[in-house]
């Protein structure tokens, strides 16, 4: 079983993400506040053991505390997405083909023409920068993805002679949804909840890296990227260390999706690898 | 071509970790004769024909001969392999919907078997490739080389395959189940088509089927497999004359089984009446200013099915008997007409009337499809409770699952367990447990044993008829198979293009059909001989 | 074949109309007025109502929006509140910077792509394939603008082939030009590949699994010779929809790293424009990303006409 290899690393990567950023709200290694400038720019040593920035300040503290940013972003945009898209998911393939599935399909394609950059300039012009812009950008761009992937999961469901069965048994269609479809497809939306969480969290780096989320004094692996640009050639562990967090925590939940995919699929089980 | 050409396979076995797949398969075949390989699902039958054109699935490696005119062909290289086949092997395969690559046209399809084993310039092998769709029943003036398969219905698509095989006039033609997927009239068609073939070209053909009744009319050879083993073999007329096996037997049996269904009551009241139904569906525009034009699944249908009766509906696919079917359980309005049981409508204003649904219950053809692979057996069979005004008390609910699981065969413990836990066949009668449930007044089988293998479809049959004995049961029996609709009903109705062409008496109709379809239904049908004298006993 | 090009024609631009009333409709919502901006807190209540009329922002919202639209379509996009200068013209200039990047970066993403999925499908199980598929897990993990940062180090900073960042416009030759976007391509088309080799392996692996694939080797075909026969150009419809959505995300991520090689793009017009309240400015570019993207959309379902015959017929 590679799957389950790939699914347990997968796992245990996010859960340290996750664990550090839990553990940063009751203790940091050094106050992300603290300005020390005798202390600038040090390589990681025993005391900063990820080195310091350019204000003297712990990285290991602020990768621990951007954790907290990057995880409670992406997690609130995926709940948005699922929260909206899977409903309508669900009723647009109850009601396959009637103007209500047009029009809720159509809507999504809209969505699609809107990536979450361009929303994330939109609402920045209206209410300036903030990390919540970066959960509504998110956010949005994530309903009609969960939106396609209920109703085309939903609509292959459809066809099957249980839910005719469910249908003789003289039940509704938002019963059926509730009863018989979305239990089904639960497995699908973990898998693509997981893939839309890593997204959030590459989203929200670039929107925080261009200045349209998370705002200073409020620590995020994106900004730490744009502060240490013009200093990555003589003190490039500035780079590494908050691109290296977004690259493992991305990797660990790609991976956990993978291995989820492969373990929840009953159709690749048993497939020969 | 030498007449003498041989395909012989020896010994050949095939394990797939600790399964056993084959176990010491030996056949040979001869020009210009044909042998059939046939059992139920499992046998390793179709395992036989891949093994021997060398395209198993990735990593199985059979052991054992294949020798073809002596050569071996287990111990070919795989670029070797290649030149044979389509050369010296051509392969025809179940399922023509999907067996044609959808993106090339057919002229294009038969012409690459030409041009990847020959030096023939394009030009040549467009003529002899319009000669071979012309052979196969596919004029190139009517069906033009440059038509996509999309374009063509199942049994076209099906003679394309078969161009594509023959083309090379190869010396042997392997066949899987080549007519599974077809209505009966075309499957009579392409089985005169294999067999001319195999005559005329002095091929010699292997052809795989579970069905006996097609073997029995066209094979010289019959080898009965069962779990990866050849369990008997011999000429048709001996073997069939003989039965050594009584695994050959049985499924001979099962194949033309016969149930007695006890006689109907005499004049009972209506109980289902269909009243002049229609149900259209419209069509795409063919031109954006054109008029969308509608299509009549179901056209101006009417009978009644007396309370007690045993009714059966037989037509091909697309005869519009899904949509009626639908109709009648009140899961699609209709156009126009009435459907009503007990004298009251199926649809109540906008919405399915819930007495009435009460009533009617069904089974449906797929014994995998057809249940929540969440939920567990008690909860599969009593969701028609739903319908129920008040909910059971927890008690009656649970009596009720152990009676009805009980009345289908199965123990009152299966409550507990999950669909996947059940075999095909224990499935199916789940889904009669669950139509039970609610003791309805009607029951509608829709294809309910078509997916089920014969000795599994035989049991299923007694079932129905036991509970029909019982429970006094009406039941609308849905089929595309008139051996089948035979002796479990009282009467028959033969649907074709939305309308009923012939009704009557099952007796009747089947065996002095006045209708020229029902007539070509029968004569279509491929039949067993008659049950030897020995064994009938 | 005309039926679906019409109906996808006439869904384009009801696309088009319905993302411009949205981006109007928010930029109308967005709190402050331009030209009290522009004049500062001390401005004189008249000198404001007359920089509003030659604005154009004392007409009823309506007329304002019909004159917003049918200037774009005239190619008249209004004059900028903070330069005085056409918007169309700062928009032409830029978009020579960000359209070339993000075709070079979906070119260079496809050529890598499709032959890297082509080859881990055939190697399926094998070491090569492990080895593309964890270079390519690893390559979605990487956020673009990170990897340029330390492709700027790499290959500017410590080797000195290419230049940190700047361009020196095309004026200076084609070749200096396309030098100067190298990087930006590069760093833009890796991630994206990764995810394209990722699809083009995956749709290779189904069409494998089609009975006419069986079909073609039952014909005597190889199976090399099935997969480029029979199998490209079925995986290619899947692939092709990736291709469509990527070219959104490509847009957006050339915004982004137009940041890191500090290119004269829409990118800096845009963040420019958004810190200085030039709000017609944004108005236009988003208008005109969306647009972009639409119009890539329309092309996509019209390729598939093309690749399908199915299409052609049935609608």
């Amino acid at each position: 079983m590679r799957g389950s290899y790939t699914l347990i690393l997968g796992a245990a990567m996010t859960l340290c993400f996750a664990a550090a950023a839990l553990v940063s709200f009751i203790w940091v290694p050094f106050d992300v506040t603290l300005v020390d400038i005798p202390n600038k720019l040090q390589r990681p040593t025993g005391q900063h053991w990820l080195g310091t920035d350019h204000f003297g300040r712990d990285l290991l503290s602020m990768i621990m505390v951007g954790a907290r940013t990057s995880i409670a972003v992406a997690l609130i945009a995926v709940g948005i997405g699922i929260l909206i898209g899977v409903p309508l998911g669900l009723l647009a393939a109850a009601r396959k083909g009637s103007w209500l599935d047009e029009m809720i399909m159509r809507a999504n394609d809209l969505i699609f023409a809107f990536p979450s950059l361009v929303i994330a300039i939109l609402i920045t012009a209206i209410f300036g920068a903030g990390a919540v812009n970066a959960i509504i950008a998110i956010g949005i761009f994530n309903i009609p993805v969960f939106a396609r992937v209920t109703r085309g999961g939903a609509l292959s469901l459809w066809e099957r002679e249980f839910i005719l069965s469910a249908r003789v048994a003289g039940k509704s269609g938002l019963l059926i949804s509730v009863e018989h479809i979305l239990p089904n497809l639960a497995n699908l939306l973990i898998v693509q909840g997981t893939i839309q969480f890593s997204l959030g969290i590459l989203a929200e780096a670039g929107l925080s890296y261009v200045g349209l989320g998370a705002q200073p004094p409020l620590p995020s692996w994106g900004r730490m990227l744009a502060d240490a640009q013009t200093m990555v050639s003589f003190a490039p562990h500035l780079a590494l260390v908050p691109g290296g967090a977004i690259i493992l925590t991305v990797l660990g939940l790609n991976m956990m999706g993978d291995g989820l995919r492969d373990r929840l699929d009953p159709k690749l089980r048993g497939r020969p690898v | 071509m030498s007449d003498d050409s041989a395909l012989d396979v020896m010994g050949l076995s095939l394990s797939l970790g600790r399964l056993e797949i084959l176990d010491a398969v030996s056949l040979s075949l001869r020009a210009g004769e044909i042998v059939a390989i046939t059992g139920e699902s499992g046998s390793g039958k179709s395992m036989t024909a891949l093994a021997i054109m060398g395209l198993l699935p990735a990593g199985m490696r059979p052991s054992g001969q294949i020798q073809l005119d002596g050569r071996d062909m287990l111990s070919l290289s795989e670029r070797e392999m290649c030149r044979l086949r389509g050369n010296d092997i051509g392969m025809i395969f179940q399922e023509p919907m999907t067996a044609l690559n959808p993106l090339k046209t057919i002229g294009d399809q038969v012409l690459e078997t030409i041009l990847i084993h020959t030096e023939s310039s394009k030009a040549a092998a467009r003529l002899r490739a319009a000669e071979v769709l012309m052979r196969v029943g596919l004029p190139p003036e009517k069906y033009s080389l440059s038509r996509y398969p999309h374009q063509l219905s199942g049994g076209q698509r099906q003679r394309v395959v078969i161009a594509m095989a023959i083309v090379l006039r190869p010396k042997f033609l392997i066949a899987d189940e080549p007519t599974t997927a077809l209505d009966v009239t075309t499957q009579a068609q392409i089985l005169a088509l294999l067999k001319d073939l195999v005559r005329q070209e002095g091929m010699g053909m292997l052809i795989i089927t579970h069905d006996l009744a097609v073997v029995g009319n066209l094979a010289d050879h019959i080898l009965i497999m069962r779990r990866g083993k050849v369990l008997e073999r011999g000429p048709t007329k001996q073997l069939f004359a003989a039965m050594s096996h009584p695994y050959t037997r049985m499924l001979f049996e099962a194949s033309s089984h016969q149930v007695s269904l006890p006689p109907p009551p005499p004049e009972a009241a209506p109980l289902l009446q269909v009243c002049d139904v229609t149900r259209a569906y419209q069509l795409p525009r063919k031109g954006i200013f054109s008029v969308a034009q509608s299509f009549r699944a179901v056209d101006n249908v009417s009978f009644t099915l007396r309370a007690g009766e045993r009714l059966g509906l037989v037509g091909e696919s697309g005869c519009g008997k899904s949509t009626l079917t639908r109709a009648i359980l009140g899961l699609e309005p209709v156009q126009a007409g009435t459907i009503t049981l007990n004298g009251a409508p199926v649809w109540a204003g906008a919405r399915p009337n819930r007495v009435v649904r009460r009533n009617i219950q069904v089974v449906f053809q797929d014994p995998y499809g057809s249940f929540n692979p969440r939920h567990k057996v008690a909860r599969l069979i009593t969701e028609p409770y739903h319908l129920l005004d008040a909910p059971l008390s927890e008690q009656d609910r649970e009596a009720a699952v152990s009676e009805a699981l009980v009345a289908v065969g199965l123990s009152p413990d299966d409550g507990g367990k999950y669909p996947h836990e059940f075999s095909g066949g224990q499935r199916q009668r789940l889904a009669i447990a669950r139509a039970l449930i609610l003791r309805p007044e009607l029951i509608v089988f829709d294809e309910a044993v078509s997916a089920l293998d014969v000795s599994v479809r035989a049991q299923i049959l007694d079932l129905i008829v036991d509970l029909s004995t019982r429970f006094a049961l009406s039941y609308l029996f849905i089929s595309h198979d008139l051996s089948v609709v035979r002796s479990i009903t009282d009467r028959v109705m033969v649907m074709q293009a939305g309308a009923i062409v012939e009704h009557g008496p099952t007796d009747q109709v089947l065996v002095q059909p006045r209708h020229p379809y029902t007539q070509s239904l029968l004569a279509a049908a491929p039949r067993l001989p008659p049950l030897p004298k020995r064994v009938a006993q | 074949m005309l039926r679906y090009s019409l109906k996808r024609l006439l869904s384009l631009g009801i696309s088009l109309v319905v993302a411009s009333l949205v981006i109007f409709a928010v930029i109308e919502v967005a709190p402050g007025d331009p030209a009290r901006f522009m004049l500062g807190i001390n401005a004189q209540p008249d000198t404001v109502a007359a920089l509003r009329a030659e604005l154009g922002l004392d007409v009823p919202k309506v007329q304002r929006y019909l004159a917003w639209v049918g200037g774009m379509l005239s190619g008249d996009f209004g004059i900028s509140y903070t330069y005085r200068v056409p918007v169309g013209q700062m928009i032409a200039d830029r978009m020579w910077v960000s359209l070339p990047l993000a075709l070079m970066a979906l070119t260079l993403s496809t050529v890598i792509a499709l032959p890297v999925g082509l080859y881990a499908a055939n190697r399926r199980g094998g070491r090569g394939d492990m080895a593309v598929m964890g270079l390519t897990q690893l390559g979605i993990a990487v956020p673009n603008f990170w990897f340029a940062m330390i492709l700027v180090v790499i290959f500017a900073i410590n080797l000195r082939w290419f230049s940190a960042g700047g361009f020196p416009g095309w004026d200076a030759g084609l070749l200096v030009g396309l030098k100067a976007l190298t990087l930006p391509a590069v760093a833009l088309a890796l991630p994206q590949a990764a995810i394209l080799s990722r699809v083009m392996r995956s749709a290779l692996i189904d069409i494998l699994s089609e009975d006419f694939m069986r079909t073609a080797r039952a014909k005597g075909l190889t199976r090399q010779q099935a997969l480029w026969r029979h199998g490209l150009r079925n995986a290619l419809i899947p692939v092709l929809t990736i291709m469509g959505l990527q070219f959104s995300f490509l847009l957006a991520g050339a915004i982004i790293i137009e940041q890191v090689f500090f290119l004269p793009g829409l990118g800096r017009l845009v963040f420019q424009s958004i810190s200085q309240r030039d709000l017609i400015v944004v108005e236009s570019v988003v208008m005109l990303l969306v647009f972009a993207v639409i119009v890539v959309n329309f092309a996509v379902d019209l390729a598939y006409v093309a690749v399908d015959p199915r299409l052609r017929t049935q609608l």
